[in-house]
């Protein structure tokens, strides 16, 4: 439960997380030998999901006061990445060190997130993230940083609404939205849908250019090497199989399409 | 022992579970190991012969009333309980919204890693090896576990459904405790979407639309189709869905769905490479484009260059034909 409330009542503590990703149009080169993809010639984005995130901590502070921070997890050049939501309108911007680079686990980003709100980052109502990073496409951060500091959580939200100190949201499932009811403080992770971002205004580049982002380090966290050392191993990476283009044909509809039956019915037997 | 987390919905157990708990039951056999499943909910315990058909030697059925609507922290406590108890060397989920859902949060409190969505599986060395695709399918990336249970959670829909056999495995019931106040973010609803479309994620065929479908009302020329074709759904592009001609849940792609259905049909999309990334795992691939240059056609098994509008009437009636056979 929230103690008490630090702006005028009814305002909340938001905390965003924002990871640095290669934008989607992004074509992906491996390097077969360190088991990762080539960085270089990648054009870096905030990854659209926690976009959305930023944007819903945006709106709920407008409606009710409050404040957003946003952390990113990462290396110097994810200072880009804060930047860009600080321009959106965020009040504060945090980076978590960590050069490791991306090691597709995702239990230790958690944990190296948790370790900051238990440590240094105590007071918060909502702690937003995007479903998924376009990438590593994981979907487990928010669920993992939910467990390890025993939050309600609700994932692939396309709906939030937040009523004193508890909050209504639907997520999207098969064919369906689920309504949950939570307590704050809780995990929220956002789905395409939940809004439409803003773009930066000139007035928020200029301000978020003069703006500091701290950094804290892990060893500021205490947090040991073993404690966050990543428990899945990649065994190799590769691209996916080259598909070969089939038959294209030109001809009339009519002919076309019943060559495509023929093809459906009796060479693929899918129909 | 491999221990499978069976999904119910609706009363029922998914059909990505039966897939998971089939794929278990192999690699189960190159193990030597037994396979046993679990659910977690109110009022299960018809559901387990089921279960036991497909594979399950043991049925375990954790039962709490307050557990009879799905929530995160209160599945999470029943599991934990179990998997402490009974010590999986391997847990298997499917991953479905719920699966991915639960399995990290799971995973977290275990403190051990997760492989999310995988979409092939092996084993070497005694060790569970498994494939997921990074960067909605345009790498794919193989994975060990350094810690157990090992984790994953298996993509809907591509690992195949084995033969139901005639047996009967025990079926463990347990009550579980859990405090009420530790059940806190609870589905108190479930708002079913406009024609309870079946999701693309479980889809076998995909009729999929973009730009070229020139706007929001030719849609209903793509869901003729979808209607006559048995377990087909509706898929779109990028661009149909930020021209709001249909909603983002249909949507497929690296800020869609990554789908792999048997065949996938695509209409009026040109195929940019985010598109690409999320459909060039189907089976089969269909590709209708006035562009004879569209991207799409280097992945499609079959291309029609044409236009849509004069390909999808005569389309309809070939296929009615065919499917009345």
């Amino acid at each position: 439960m929230r103690d008490q409330p630090r702006f005028k009542e009814d305002a909340l503590n938001l905390f965003v997380f924002a990871k640095r990703v290669p934008d989607t149009e992004s074509k992906i080169k491996i390097n077969h030998e360190t088991k990762s993809i080539v960085e270089e010639g990648l054009n870096f984005v905030v990854n659209p999901y926690d976009e959305f995130a930023v944007e819903e901590a945006l709106r709920i502070k407008e409606a009710k006061g409050g404040q957003v921070t946003v952390f990113s997890v990462g290396s110097e050049e994810a200072k880009t990445v804060l930047k860009k939501c600080l321009a959106m309108g965020a009040d504060e911007a945090i980076l978590i060190k960590d050069d490791s680079g991306e090691t597709y686990d995702a239990l230790r980003t958690a944990k190296i997130i948790a370790q900051a709100l238990k440590k240094k980052y105590t007071e918060y109502d909502l702690l937003l993230f995007g479903k998924q990073s376009v990438g590593a496409d994981s979907s487990q951060v928010p669920s993992m940083v939910a467990a390890l500091l025993d939050l309600p959580q609700v994932n692939v939200i396309t709906k939030l609404v937040i009523e004193g100190n508890s909050g209504i949201a639907y997520r999207e499932i098969e064919g369906a939205l689920e309504k949950v009811t939570f307590p704050l403080p809780a995990v929220i992770s956002a789905q395409k849908g939940l809004n439409e971002p803003r773009y930066e205004t000139l007035k928020g580049i200029m301000a978020a250019k003069k703006k500091e982002i701290p950094v804290i380090t892990l060893q500021e966290l205490e947090l040991q090497s073993e404690e966050i050392a990543p428990q899945l191993e990649t065994v190799k990476m590769e691209s996916p199989p080259a598909r070969q283009a089939g038959q294209i044909i030109e001809d009339e509809p009519d002919v076309a399409v019943k060559k495509l039956v023929e093809f459906l019915h009796h060479d693929a037997k899918v129909i | 022992m491999i221990l499978v987390y069976m999904e119910v919905r609706e009363g029922k157990i998914k059909k990505s579970s039966l897939e998971v708990l089939s794929e278990a039951q192999r690699r189960g056999g190159d193990l030597g190991m037994e396979t046993a499943a679990v659910l977690v909910g109110h009022g299960l315990d018809s559901l387990a012969p089921e279960v036991s058909r497909f594979g399950a030697s043991k049925v375990y059925i954790l039962e709490n009333s307050l557990l009879s609507h799905y929530s995160p922290s209160g599945y999470t406590q029943a599991l934990l309980s179990l998997t402490e108890e009974i010590k999986p060397e391997v847990m298997l989920f499917a991953a479905t919204y719920m699966g991915k859902d639960l399995a990290p949060r799971l995973a977290a409190k275990l403190g051990v890693g997760l492989a999310s969505d995988c979409t092939q599986t092996s084993i070497n060395n005694g060790k569970l090896e498994v494939v997921r695709p990074i960067f909605a399918g345009k790498a794919f990336a193989s994975f060990t576990f350094k810690s157990t249970p090992q984790m994953a959670s298996l993509r809907p829909n591509v690992f195949p459904l084995g033969d139901p056999v005639d047996s009967q495995g025990e079926t463990v019931k347990k009550e579980v405790v859990i405090p009420e106040a530790q059940v806190r973010d609870r589905v108190t609803e479930i708002v079913r979407a406009e024609g309870a479309e079946l999701d693309v994620t479980e889809a076998d065929i995909i009729v999929s639309g973009g730009r070229g479908l020139k706007g929001p009302e030719n849609f209903d020329l793509l869901r003729e189709l979808v209607s006559l074709l048995p377990h087909s759904s509706l898929g779109a592009s990028r661009s149909a869905v930020d021209a709001e001609w249909i909603d983002h849940q249909h949507q497929v792609g690296q800020t869609g769905k990554t789908v792999s259905p048997n065949l996938y049909m695509a209409f009026g999309i040109s195929g940019a490479i985010q598109h690409l990334a999320g459909m060039s795992s189907s089976k089969y691939i269909v590709a209708v484009n006035k562009d004879p240059e569209a991207p799409i056609f280097k992945v499609a098994d079959f291309g029609i260059v044409g236009d849509l509008f004069q390909v999808i009437p005569p389309l309809k009636e070939e296929l009615k034909k065919v499917l009345s056979e």
